[in-house]
């Protein structure tokens, strides 16, 4: 937590030290910001497993508990219980390291994230948020390859040939995939601003950045369902072709830290788009009840992680070729133009007199020209890329339709 | 391959290093792989989509794929041994054991080649009743293919509703012979039982269900653009190739040869049947999809015409009983009844000391039944010509430049089980 608010609070109960205040604080603040992935991902797993059930027309896991809600307890004392296994030719240390950088990595996004608004005294930040950092979105970007770089370990020192394939997918697909992520992310930072995760928030008081920037928003989302490894572009893992791929020879709770840590890692990205691009914990009575803030943030988060979900239940899984090609050619490329235009229309407009410099202090009035001509844009350059697909998909459609015709040609003159 | 772990005692920690002799393996896999350019990988016997224990040796530059050497015996169960040491309707139960995804077509060609060798009749009703089975064996089998082709691309909930509807067939297969899978409901002069009363009523609700199915796979992957791109233009068999190497069955039809047995010598009165026989024309993985959706649609023209011309009442086995027990009713009231089925249980019929070979179309292609019998009540040998084997040989001829990924798609779509390549 922000100490500035979290000290008077220890002050207040007693402790008349002004350091320990400090370091007690401090204490509580990591506790609670690290409890609430980590007690999160109890439910994620469960949900997640139920909803994946329910999109395949199963039950899903029913039998722990009721309706199964101790699943994932009973799946956690499980994995416990196995055995924890180095193979003999592995890398010792960087292989116990991987899952923990790795589930750490995913812990530490939380930091910056703003879980609700409080009113401070002057200087502070305006949101209980883990540590209001000047550079959120910056130290986002950071941590997040930081997970890159354990799932990239964890497949080299395991010494085995399809961890190996798993990390060359990792290193291809992942850092290549942070390019539109970060060019995603540089719409809201250039609205805002600020780098900071709770300027950004604020800054969107009056409009949400996906009505303003709806294409940043896709780009943002597809970029990191790539960044977790779901799919379609799941094939870091891809079970049926590297069978688990970095991960293969972890067992028990190593890879449960692995297995935690993707689960998170989806929800996490949920929460950011949630914060970055749909208001973070903004919304109905956010000033007045703060909790219910937190209570927005959870539930925008959580519809962005059902369309994680659902994706990834739908569609079938791409070639490493074929992501490659779709990032490079298709999502960096847009990504770019889309900064560039955003960035000389904001500007003009800003200078213009037509939007305001600072959008918190503004109102829905003064916001409404910038958002229209936002709009306009991104319109423009979906329809011309919908444009583009549609005749690639037509393309694709009159080759199927010919397979077809030939196939009913076939049968007819049998 | 010879591979050898060595492990060192160095400094109170175990080290090992691994050492594999690949020079055994020259000739096999390009010169590269020698020298450590080209990595070599085993792929299998137990991993998660050779669809069964097929190990596969891959030579891989980077991901791309240079040699590919299947493996096969890690399922070898001794099934045509075993058989030549039963009676000839004894042998049937095992032969539901090797191609376990359609065990009634291993019955059926089990059970042609008896019938030919000892010229056993099979009554008309029976032969329609036979049809139906095969049919719905046939869409079971396509069910498991589809699924299992879905999830190796990645699109899991296909898998399962693909096995939501192949559960519905196991379902009608347990009224007809009281088991799921390994029915052997096939007999020698015809089928075991009769349809129960419940069958009718549930094989046409699944009948009128399943075209609304088939459509809801057709929509997740037909257009899908990622299926499309995974599909087209992979594992491209050519149709000399296909014919070369013994490739039979959607496989090769969906390089557009015209080759399916039930037109080409119809068996079981199915030259009575109005039904067409789809054709690819690229034979990738993508008209091996169509086909075999196709072929969906086809035997539910088939079913519907076999139900249609199914008589409620009649034979549903030979009544020739020097080949076929009496039914159990007979046996309260009739010597001879109690001698034939005291003689059949017990000691078998004979056959003459001839050879047959009988084939028929199973759902992954040409299976063909070889006997020879002695005389006695016993074969002396018998062989079964299985797709499966034939597919899986197929194998390095379609996947040379391909990537690893591709290569699962490629196995799935020809859509063999190990059980039956290995028998």
């Amino acid at each position: 937590m922000e100490c500035v608010g979290l000290c008077d609070v220890v002050l207040n109960l007693g402790v008349r030290n002004q350091e320990l205040a400090r370091f007690l604080a401090s204490l509580i603040g990591v506790l609670l910001v690290s409890g609430v992935p980590l007690l999160t991902v109890i439910i994620l797993i469960l949900a997640e497993r139920k909803i994946a059930a329910r999109i395949q027309d199963r039950i899903g896991p029913n039998r722990v508990g009721p309706y199964g809600l101790l699943q994932t307890v009973a799946d956690l004392l499980k994995l416990l219980g196995k055995e924890d296994i180095t193979p003999t030719a592995a890398d010792r240390i960087l292989y116990n390291a991987a899952p923990i950088i790795s589930f750490g990595s995913v812990v530490l996004l939380w930091a910056v994230i703003p879980f609700m608004y409080w009113n401070t005294p002057e200087g502070a930040a305006n949101a209980v948020v883990g540590v209001n950092l000047e550079i959120g979105a910056l130290f986002f970007v950071a941590i997040a390859s930081l997970g890159t770089l354990a799932i990239m370990t964890a497949g080299w020192a395991s010494n085995n040939k399809y961890a190996l394939l798993g990390a060359f997918r990792v290193v291809a697909l992942l850092v290549s995939y942070e390019i539109p992520l970060v060019f995603a992310l540089v719409v809201p930072v250039m609205f805002a601003g600020s780098m900071s995760l709770v300027d950004i928030v604020e800054a969107q008081s009056h409009m949400w950045f996906v009505f303003m920037a709806p294409l940043a928003a896709i780009l943002f989302f597809i970029s990191s369902q790539a960044e977790t490894g779901r799919a379609p572009f799941d094939l870091i893992e891809a079970e049926s072709e590297l069978i688990a791929g970095f991960n293969i020879e972890y067992s028990g709770m190593k890879f449960g830290m692995f297995f935690a840590a993707e689960f998170l890692h989806v929800f996490t990205n949920g929460i950011l788009m949630a914060v970055l691009f749909f208001g973070g914990y903004l919304g109905f009575f956010y000033k007045a009840i703060p909790p219910l803030g937190f209570l927005w943030l959870g539930l925008k988060g959580s519809l962005i992680y059902f369309v994680f979900l659902w994706l990834r239940n739908t569609v079938p899984r791409l070639r490493i070729d074929q992501v490659m090609n779709f990032n490079w050619f298709f999502l960096v490329p847009v990504s770019i133009i889309n900064i560039m235009v955003t960035s000389l229309i904001l500007k003009v407009m800003q200078e213009m007199g037509y939007a305001p410099t600072v959008f918190a202090e503004s109102s829905l009035i003064g916001i409404l020209p910038l958002t229209i001509v936002m709009l306009l844009k991104d319109a423009i350059i979906i329809g011309f890329i919908l444009g583009r697909l549609g005749q690639e998909g037509r393309k694709a459609r009159i080759e199927a339709t010919h397979a077809e015709e030939s196939l009913a040609a076939a049968a007819a003159g049998d | 391959m010879v591979t050898k772990d060595v492990i060192t005692q160095d400094e109170g920690r175990v080290q090992a290093t691994w050492e594999g002799d690949v020079s055994q393996l020259r000739g096999l896999v390009s010169d590269r792989a020698m020298t450590g350019e080209t990595m070599l990988l085993n792929m299998g016997p137990h991993h998660p989509s050779t669809h069964g224990v097929l190990r596969l040796l891959l030579e891989l530059d980077g991901e791309e794929l240079i040699t590919v050497l299947p493996d096969i015996g890690f399922l070898h169960t001794g099934i045509e041994k075993s058989i030549e040491d039963k009676t000839y309707e004894k042998g049937v139960p095992l032969t539901d054991r090797m191609d376990y995804l359609a065990p009634l077509s291993n019955n059926m060609v089990f059970c042609m080649a008896i019938e030919k060798l000892v010229d056993l009749d099979v009554p008309e009703r029976a032969q329609i009743m036979r049809v139906i089975a095969l049919e719905f064996q046939r869409i079971a089998s396509h069910l498991v293919w589809l699924g299992t082709q879905a999830l190796d691309m990645g699109a899991m909930s296909v898998f399962l509703y693909a096995f939501r509807e192949r559960e519905k067939i196991l379902t009608l297969f347990e009224m007809l012979s009281g088991q799921r899978m390994m029915g052997s409901y096939m007999r020698p002069g015809g089928v075991w039982r009769d349809f129960p009363e419940e069958f009718y009523t549930a094989a046409q609700a699944f009948m009128d269900d399943f075209p609304r199915r088939i459509e809801d796979y057709e929509l997740l992957l037909k257009n899908n653009p990622i299926w499309i791109d995974r599909t087209h233009g992979i594992g491209v068999l050519e149709p000399d190739v296909g014919l070369a190497l013994g490739v039979s069955g959607p496989a090769l039809r969906a390089s557009g040869v015209n080759w399916d047995i039930r037109k080409a010598e119809p068996y079981s009165g199915y030259e009575t049947y109005d039904f067409d026989v789809p054709l690819g024309d690229h034979g990738d993985v993508y008209d091996r999809y169509r086909v075999r959706i196709a072929e969906l649609w086809q035997s539910l023209r088939i079913l519907q015409q076999a139900f249609e011309r199914l008589p409620k009442e009649g034979l549903f086995r030979s009544e020739n009983r020097k080949f076929v027990p009496p039914p159990r009713s007979e046996l309260g009231g009739s010597m001879e009844a109690v001698i034939h089925h005291f003689k059949l249980w017990t000691e078998g019929f004979d056959a003459p000391d001839d050879e047959v070979y009988v084939s028929i179309e199973s759902p992954r292609g040409e299976i063909g039944c070889y006997i020879h019998g002695t005389g006695g009540a016993k074969p002396r040998r018998v062989r079964f010509k299985t797709p499966s084997f034939m597919h899986i040989a197929a194998m390095p001829a379609v996947c040379g430049g391909h990537m690893i990924a591709d290569l699962i798609g490629i196995i799935g779509s020809f859509d063999f089980t190990l059980g039956d390549a290995d028998r």
